[in-house]
């Protein structure tokens, strides 16, 4: 019989169980919440910059509903004649109502109700440029950039990509708080351990890597399990009838993104080994 | 040659209790002695104070002509690779073999090769402990863990070797048998400390240690005197 362990070198630290799987548990569960944050931060981040650019390439000119065809005709010249203006349409009445449909309902609108004349714009003209000329030509005319209200919107859509970020972070203090709390755990419970290494002359290097390596592993394999069911639901969300139709439409990881799922197991495991050193320098220092 | 061990004028506490103070010691290299003294005197102190594992109250401490206050804590473990340390209570790695255990200062050294394994085995075979070579250190009597103790403290070929109490577990046919390797080791040249209140063993060391007698250090009431090989 050989006095030596088959198949490499054994462990000098025991087999800690609970501890073990504590950490290996917890590494899993960060590891899904931090890319479902991230997924939903970069969503949101998604949404706010397509807003921005859809709605800044678009306008409305608004006239009061008594004004002459007259003042439309030379609106629509001028901007047909303004660079960057890539189409200017007048909206009728009825192109008015289907707009107003979706808030006000099918039924018909009273013959009564005096709808402003619109002229809808795409293109990426200079908007301060536009308002100034037809300011001079066309008085009646008032140009709506939309940024009355999509100064709000995107504001509200990066605040939700900064809550979902600030929480992947707050994840990530967490899992350097259980890592650094069964870190010590494990320290204070192989005192003997240490003991011995140091007696023979172990450097607190070579004890501290014992147990960062120990945590590092479990971290990765536990934070790697838990990216994937992150990405995999993320994946499912996308692929499916979302309740969200407008993170739906913008997704959190799309091409290079979907590099985040496999960082987000690196950045865990470099956490737990950060804490895992802090922890075993602070307990070395104490006991030597 | 300077000494392997030198104190001078050394002081040390436990907690609030003044040990002993102004102790001066020199230990030539290749030199055997006992210390001797009743218990609480200070003996584990000292041979503590040797290793570096405690700083002293007062006083200067070089072990190899290195003086271990200007060490830090990485210099104090580089210098425990050079001493071979046996306490009563030998400790272990409970999930490791016993030969494993012997092999840990060869794996923190990074020198744990084939090589290294045939020393390990060769050791084990000098202290009797080749059929014991795959057991768990719990499974050992006292004797048979002091002298795993004892193949761990040399696998390194140290050059000062310090014992604490090494025989206080074992029966004396297993304290002859211990006093024999350290009295081989010592032959090799190793300078040796053992601590010790087993005055037979001392007088036993006459015959073992035939070419130059060992010599009696007595730690009592805060001081360390020369006994002499006459006890």
């Amino acid at each position: 019989m050989t006095p030596w362990t088959k198949g490499g070198q054994p462990s000098l630290v025991p087999a800690s169980g609970f501890t073990a799987w504590l950490v290996l548990f917890s590494a899993t569960i960060m590891g899904f919440l931090v890319v479902l944050f991230l997924g939903l931060g970069l969503a949101a981040g998604g949404v706010a910059d397509r807003w921005q650019r859809d709605l800044a390439l678009s306008a409305t000119l608004r006239f009061p509903a008594d004004a002459p065809q007259s003042d439309l005709d030379l609106a629509l010249e001028v901007l047909h004649q303004t660079e960057g203006v890539s189409e200017a349409r007048q909206l009728f009445a009825q192109d008015v109502e289907s707009l107003l449909r979706p808030w006000l309902g099918a039924e018909q609108l009273p013959r009564d109700t005096r709808l402003p004349q619109l002229i809808a714009i795409t293109g990426t003209p200079d908007w301060s440029g536009v308002r100034w000329r037809l300011q001079g030509e066309v008085p009646s005319a008032v140009l709506d950039d939309h940024g009355q209200w999509r100064a709000p919107v995107v504001k509200a859509a990066n605040r939700l990509r900064e809550i979902a970020l600030g929480s992947a972070v707050l994840v990530g203090l967490a899992a350097a708080t259980i890592v650094a709390l069964a870190a010590q755990a494990a320290l204070a419970a192989n005192a003997q351990v240490i003991s011995v290494l140091r007696l023979i002359g172990a450097r607190d290097g070579f004890i501290a890597a014992l147990f960062v390596r120990r945590f590092a592993v479990r971290a990765f394999v536990g934070s790697a399990i838990g990216a994937a069911c992150g990405a995999v639901a993320f994946a499912l969300f996308d692929a499916g009838d979302t309740p969200l139709p407008v993170l739906g439409q913008a997704t959190g990881f799309q091409g290079a993104a979907w590099a985040v799922p496999l960082i987000v197991p690196a950045a865990i495991t470099l956490i737990a080994a950060l804490t895992t050193i802090l922890a075993a320098r602070s307990i070395l220092r104490e006991s030597s | 040659m300077a000494d392997a061990v030198e104190f001078r004028e050394v002081a040390a506490r436990f907690g609030d209790v003044e040990l002993f103070s102004g102790v001066g010691l020199g230990l030539a290299p290749g030199s055997f002695h006992f210390l001797t003294g009743p218990s609480g005197a200070g003996k584990t102190t000292l041979i503590n104070l040797c290793s570096g594992t405690i700083v002293p109250a007062a006083g200067k401490i070089e072990v190899f002509s290195i003086d271990l206050a200007g060490l830090d804590r990485n210099g104090r473990a580089a210098l425990r690779r050079r001493i071979g340390v046996v306490h009563q209570e030998a400790g272990f790695l409970n999930h490791l073999s016993v030969a494993e255990n012997v092999a840990l200062p060869l794996r923190i050294s990074g020198r744990l090769d084939a090589g290294g394994r045939r020393d390990v085995e060769d050791l084990l075979k000098w202290v009797g402990l080749s059929a014991r070579a795959h057991a768990r250190p719990p499974e050992l009597s006292g004797g048979e863990r002091q002298r795993a103790a004892l193949a761990r403290a040399v696998i390194l070929s140290p050059d000062l070797i310090l014992a604490d109490e090494p025989t206080g577990n074992v029966d004396w046919e297993m304290s002859q048998r211990l006093l024999a390797l350290l009295a081989e080791l010592n032959r090799m040249g190793k300078t040796v400390l053992v601590a010790t209140h087993d005055l037979a063993l001392i007088r036993a060391s006459r015959q073992v240690l035939t070419d130059r007698p060992a010599r009696v250090l007595r730690l009592a009431a805060g001081t360390l005197t020369l006994a002499g090989s006459d006890l």
